[in-house]
């Protein structure tokens, strides 16, 4: 399946190496990649692939965890909602 | 491909805009539950719940964290408890079992300690509606609803009767609590069989098994989308509402759907309401404020709700294969940041509140009313607003609360999403007299359809 990270909050240093590290220590491989930083507000959104039985409860915690230490918003989200949403 | 504004505008409505799903409901059909005494009945009752319902909340909790939604609320509604206590008895044992069971599995709310008395009470049902008040005040989780009435068979006013005493008693079993068993008690008319939301689910006898009915919310999502419109037209608005609740109600297909397949159940039904929580920013009397009321209760009001009931119909109904339940927009007063701040201006009453509910779901839905309110009083409020149901062909509620030692200015407050309700002035100018006459409110002639 397919997984959709989104990054939001005030911009710093290493953000983008943070999120990637961890993505990688848990051998998830990113397919897309956007970022822009407006105002000194970070956005970025990553496509990753996942495994259809990826723990997303343990994924999710995980990317929490380092955004509370970045002091940005991380969330991840099987990209189906998103299709729901905008898509007839 | 997703835009990225569109992936943005999804993560801006959880995050800022208190979108989820309100709730999860499991609905069980318990009639295969029915044993030859009372204590194999309860039994059956607990294993059943047990069995079909174990996996729900961290089901429901591995969906929500895979597509970043929060579930609210996981419950479970079963059949009506009078039926399937109707020949075994031993109602207060089934209500012990149920709240026992919902503990064990961890739910938030079990629903359908419940009663169809539309047009006649059986000598059963007489004795399961002795059992309602120690009932719902002696458990904690279990919820009931009583139907006293419907379009086809009119209203059965010795059951609004009984109801008026019955919320009374209740109030008073639970004084401790500002009445608050009050709050796990509705009284119907045209009740529906697949409702998720609480205190008012139970399993319909014509439902299936074990049922997926899920509820959707989302005032915040509807309020700042009609915000970036200020000044335009109210087709506009409708237009844009319905554009919204398509959004959030495509999230309660796949949350439902992507449930039920994981527990093994069947999908039933996305519920379209909008239904508010006290926090700010997930409020509908905001909603009808910003579409140009000054304060909800005020003139004007029951147009724009009118609005956006229709509008979240219309646009919610293409989104899911399924819709029912209660469908509209919820008006609960203490569960609703504006609807409480509207009664303590003097803004909103109890006579306006009954106007609205006649284009709205669902009813006159956590009110306070003084503690010294009659039961006939209590009973009359009922009559009228099943009346409303009856010939509108809608399903109208009451969740009334008679404070206990309360009156007009004074609040209770019950805490999380109950809320606060300021106490509210009923006009009693003496109905005993009506009450009292008894009989059925014969059905309204357009119900004579075949």
């Amino acid at each position: 399946m397919k997984g959709i990270v989104t990054v939001i909050g005030k911009d710093k240093v290493g953000i983008i190496a943070k999120v990637t590290g961890l993505l990688s220590g848990m051998n998830l491989n990113v397919e897309d990649i956007t970022q822009t930083v407006m105002q000194e507000f970070f956005m970025m959104m990553m496509l990753l692939s996942l495994p259809d039985d990826a723990d997303m409860k343990a994924i999710s915690e995980k990317l929490d965890e380092t955004g509370r230490a970045l002091g940005v918003h991380i969330r991840i989200q099987h990209e189906d909602i998103f299709n729901a949403m905008h898509r007839i | 491909m997703l835009q990225k504004s569109e992936i943005y505008e999804t993560v801006r409505m959880i995050e800022e805009q208190n979108l989820d799903v309100r709730t999860v409901t499991l609905a069980l059909s318990l009639f295969d539950c029915i044993g030859s005494d009372k204590k194999k009945t309860a039994q059956n009752v607990y294993e059943k719940i047990c069995q079909k319902a174990g996996r729900l909340v961290e089901t429901a909790e591995a969906v929500a964290a895979t597509y970043g939604i929060p579930i609210v609320n996981k419950r479970v509604s079963v059949s009506p408890v009078s039926l399937i206590g109707a020949a075994s008895g031993g109602y207060l044992e089934l209500a012990a079992a149920m709240d026992r069971a919902a503990k064990a599995v961890g739910i938030d709310f079990i629903g359908g300690y419940s009663a169809l008395l539309q047009k006649g009470v059986t000598a059963y049902e007489a004795a399961f509606l002795d059992t309602l008040p120690e009932a719902l005040s002696k458990t904690d989780k279990v919820c009931g609803s009583v139907n006293v009435a419907s379009s086809k068979t009119g209203i059965n006013m010795d059951a609004v009767a009984r109801m008026g005493v019955i919320v009374k008693e209740l109030a008073r079993l639970t004084a401790g609590a500002d009445g608050f068993g009050c709050a796990k008690l509705v009284i119907f008319c045209n009740a529906v069989e697949d409702n998720p939301f609480m205190a008012g689910a139970f399993t319909g006898p014509g439902e299936g098994d074990a049922v997926v009915n899920v509820g959707v919310s989302g005032p915040g999502v509807v309020l700042e989308a009609i915000k970036k419109h200020r000044g335009a037209g109210l087709d506009v608005i409708a237009e844009v509402i319905k554009k919204t609740a398509f959004k959030i109600t495509r999230v309660g297909q796949l949350i439902a759907a992507e449930t039920a397949g994981r527990l093994g159940a069947s999908f039933g039904i996305v519920d379209l309401s909008l239904a508010p929580t006290p926090k700010v920013g997930d409020s509908v009397a905001h909603i009808l404020e910003e579409m140009g009321v000054g304060t909800v209760g005020g003139v004007g009001t029951t147009a724009c709700l009118a609005i956006l009931n229709d509008a979240v119909k219309k646009g919610g109904v293409m989104a899911s294969s399924s819709v029912g339940g209660l469908s509209g927009a919820f008006i609960p007063v203490s569960e609703d940041a504006g609807m409480i701040d509207a009664v303590r201006a003097g803004a909103l009453s109890l006579d306006k509140l009954e106007a609205m509910t006649s284009v709205c779901s669902v009813g006159l839905d956590m009110i306070a009313v003084p503690g010294d309110t009659s039961a006939a009083a209590l009973s009359a409020l009922i009559a009228d607003e099943c009346a409303i149901g009856m010939i509108n062909n809608k399903t109208t509620a009451v969740r009334v609360i008679p404070a206990p030692g309360k009156g007009v200015g004074d609040s209770v407050t019950f805490g999380g999403l109950f809320g606060t309700a300021p106490v509210m002035a009923i006009k009693d100018f003496g109905a005993q007299a009506l009450i009292d006459r008894g009989g059925r409110i014969p059905a309204p002639i357009h119900s004579l359809k075949n």
